[in-house]
């Protein structure tokens, strides 16, 4: 019976090992040289790390699942790129943990909505969609105007980010929880050292509301500096370089 | 609550909850049928089936207070990913167990189908989930990838859990429950073979044709349409072995609806992955990506070939297990056409949806301006939205009248038939 | 490592491997010897000593 029992054991592993093979090779083959080929991210400037409140914004857009209704991925066609400007380059993404790319547009895409529109529009139309664009059918987000951001827990946030190479600075996560609140408030006391650790970001209220930080300035901040890091009036898309 | 937290909840209820249930359930009985052993590990198979009860509750309750990673499929948080992990694991041992103790020398190939897809999704999950918690006292967390490494892993995830979640997992349904419903052997057990080994290894190259004419570099890509068209072979060798297997037996679709059920289903399957194949070719893809026509040809594999197939076995175990006893084949018969309505209405109007999103977004006028505005095509969805609403509800009411069916079957309302096969020729026409 | 690099491997090499992988699981699913276990073990679901007498 032993003797059985052994056969039995040895075919079983051939058909475990044997599936295992051929599920491992494709995933192998095409995801480890992402990280390996030189020429999957594009060299470009201006892609920075998210301030401490784009990061509380970009938690906002992931929970209330803005994916699944709005991508973040400009496509080379014509179309898309007179509709939403220059197509998506993978540098622009790079320090996004996850991705947030998409794969549906019950809305149209987000990946350049940074700087369209003031941040009163962004307001009026998280409050209630309807009031700006009347043939919306998007859910109203009025309550993120109430939900104030724990900018005690920022610090965390960032520290995740430089345990996966997100390159911020001693500097910029020791004051983390300060510059979540100082990038919403233009005339408070840390606003001018805001902008020295993150020169490209910009110091706005941006909800309106002086007294608080919320979700809404969060999510707005995140919304305006979509698509705006690359200068491509500058970026060379048909240079051999950046062919990918 | 919103669309956007709805969503993750709609997405996971079907394929995990419903979908993870009929698959623990059927392979469980499959493998103790055909290895002619109970199952192994004592009390483990319950641990298995309470342990992934609890995954389906802290993913429901979580997605509805915005508990989410922001990954298609993979939404779960993770602590909820740790702990299905040891309920995974759990499960494989239990079948590999079972497998080890039977009393048959060969493995038949539906438990080829099910190790792959449980071996597999373990993979898949403890890869594609890796990531660094922002505190041991929060939900959220950072994945380990970033940009465009990162969308590759999630849709070499996403695309297989399609692959070996719906599709292999079923595949083995398939060919226990079509075999035992008919009465007949599978048709080709070599194509059987050869289509298992294609099948399993094409599938998970094929992720990035969720990705085309994006970031990701065109060699990618490539890959990802080639392979996809090459898999429309191993997938269509399945369904010739599925169909075939009625060969001579024809006339059992006609007295028989829950085998038409499952031959349907296998009909279905065939359709949507010839459709799959076509969608991944970068030219039709340019035009079916972003919109409804994807949501279109996710229904048609999702409603017509896994719940189909599903259905199909939930009836036959029914029988099985409370012996003797038949399910009524009107009810049957109502289940079969008001589902097989919707599921068309479903299709066709996000076919003309999807299509007519993609033409009005690439649309130009005589000055060579865009023609319309984005919200536009958001108003054009209406009429397409009701019907899918419509073809919805039905699909819908369908599943109820199987659950009122099953309900009564097992606890014996209707008196103990024998099963229709055995009965005379003229007493199933009269019925 | 370069993209050059990784497709001549692909397009030698891999593609190479691939064809012998599917040769063999084609010979293994046509070997006549197999035949007849194949042929038994597609009747598995048939008669898995079902006790409900069917």
């Amino acid at each position: 019976m032993w003797k059985f029992h052994k056969w039995f054991e040895r075919h079983t592993l051939i058909l475990l090992v044997g599936i295992l093979v051929m599920v491992s090779i494709g995933g192998l083959v095409q995801i480890t040289p992402l990280f390996f080929i030189e020429s999957t991210i594009e060299r470009v400037e201006g892609v920075r790390p998210y301030t401490p409140l784009e990061l509380a914004g970009r938690q906002v857009y992931i929970r209330e699942g803005c994916y699944t209704c709005h991508s973040q991925m400009i496509r080379p066609l014509r179309d898309e790129v007179e509709r939403y400007g220059h197509y998506s380059l993978a540098a622009e993404s790079m320090y996004d943990h996850p991705f947030q790319w998409g794969s549906k547009r019950t809305g149209p895409d987000l990946a350049r909505v940074g700087g369209r529109y003031s941040d009163e529009w962004h307001r009026a139309h998280l409050v209630d969609p309807r009031s700006v664009v009347p043939e919306s059918v998007m859910p109203p987000y009025a309550f993120l105007a109430n939900a104030e951001v724990n900018t005690s827990l920022m610090p965390d946030h960032v520290r995740a980010n430089r345990l996966l190479n997100v390159p911020y600075t001693d500097e910029q996560l020791a004051s983390a929880a300060t510059d979540a609140r100082a990038q919403a408030e233009p005339m408070g006391e840390n606003a001018y050292d805001f902008q020295e650790r993150y020169p490209d970001a910009v110091v706005r209220d941006f909800d309106g509301d002086p007294t608080r930080v919320t979700e809404m300035d969060a999510l707005i901040a995140y919304l305006q500096m979509l698509g705006t890091g690359v200068d491509f009036e500058t970026f060379q898309a048909e240079a051999p370089e950046n062919q990918r | 609550m919103n669309f956007g937290r709805l969503r993750p909840l709609h997405t996971n209820a079907v394929i995990f909850a419903f979908g993870g249930n009929v698959l623990i359930a059927t392979s469980f009985y499959v493998v103790q049928r055909t290895c002619r052993a109970r199952l192994a590990g004592g009390l483990w198979p319950w641990f298995v089936f309470w342990g992934f009860q609890l995954v389906i509750v802290l993913a429901g309750t979580g997605y509805l207070l915005g508990v989410t990673q922001g990954r298609e499929y993979a939404e779960l948080p993770w602590y909820t990913d740790i702990w299905l992990t040891v309920v995974w694991v759990t499960y494989l041992l239990v079948f590999l167990g079972t497998l080890w103790k039977r009393q048959e020398k060969h493995i038949y190939v539906a438990n080829w189908f099910y190790l792959a897809f449980i071996v597999t999704i373990a993979m898949l999950h403890l890869v594609n989930n890796m990531a660094i918690p922002v505190s041991f006292s929060g939900w959220f967390s950072y994945s380990l990838f970033s940009g465009v490494q990162d969308a590759l892993t999630q849709w070499w995830y996403g695309h297989n859990a399609v692959g070996f979640f719906l599709t292999a997992g079923f595949l083995g349904i398939m060919y226990y429950f079509i075999p035992k419903q008919a009465d007949r052997p599978v048709y080709s057990y070599r194509l059987s073979i050869i289509h298992f080994w294609a099948l399993i290894f094409l599938y998970i190259w094929a992720g990035p044709h969720h990705l085309h004419y994006t970031a990701l570099p065109q060699w990618a890509q490539t890959l990802g349409m080639t392979f996809s068209l090459m898999l429309w072979m191993p997938s269509w060798g399945g369904m010739i072995n599925g169909l075939m297997t009625l060969s001579g037996a024809w006339d059992k679709l006609r007295t028989d609806p829950v085998l038409r059920m499952l031959v349907v289903s296998v009909a279905f399957y065939g359709m949507s992955t010839f459709e799959g194949p076509v969608m991944s070719i970068r030219a039709v893809n340019s035009l079916s990506h972003y919109t409804d026509w994807t949501i279109g040809h996710v229904h048609s594999g999702a409603l017509g070939w896994v719940a189909f197939v599903s259905f199909g076995a939930l009836y036959c175990l029914t029988m099985w297990l409370w012996k003797k006893r038949q399910v009524s084949h009107a009810l049957v018969e109502w289940h079969f056409w008001l589902s097989t309505l919707g599921i068309v209405l479903y299709i066709t109007s996000m076919w003309v949806a999807g299509i007519m999103q993609g033409l009005m977004w690439r649309a130009y006028n005589e000055f060579g301006f865009l023609e319309y505005s984005f919200v536009e095509s958001v108003e054009a969805m209406h009429p397409y939205y009701l019907i899918r609403a419509l073809g919805g509800v039905l699909f819908l009411v369908g599943a109820l009248i199987m659950a009122y069916n099953l309900w009564r079957t097992a606890t014996g309302k209707d008196p103990a038939v024998e099963r229709a096969s055995d009965v005379p020729a003229q007493a199933v026409a009269a019925e | 490592m370069t993209y050059e690099q990784a497709s001549h491997f692909a397009q030698t090499w891999g593609l190479g491997l691939l064809t012998v992988g599917f040769a063999i699981a084609v010979a293994y699913a046509l070997w006549p010897s197999n035949r007849e276990k194949f042929n038994s073990a597609a009747h598995a679901p048939l008669n898995d000593g079902d006790d409900d007498g069917r």
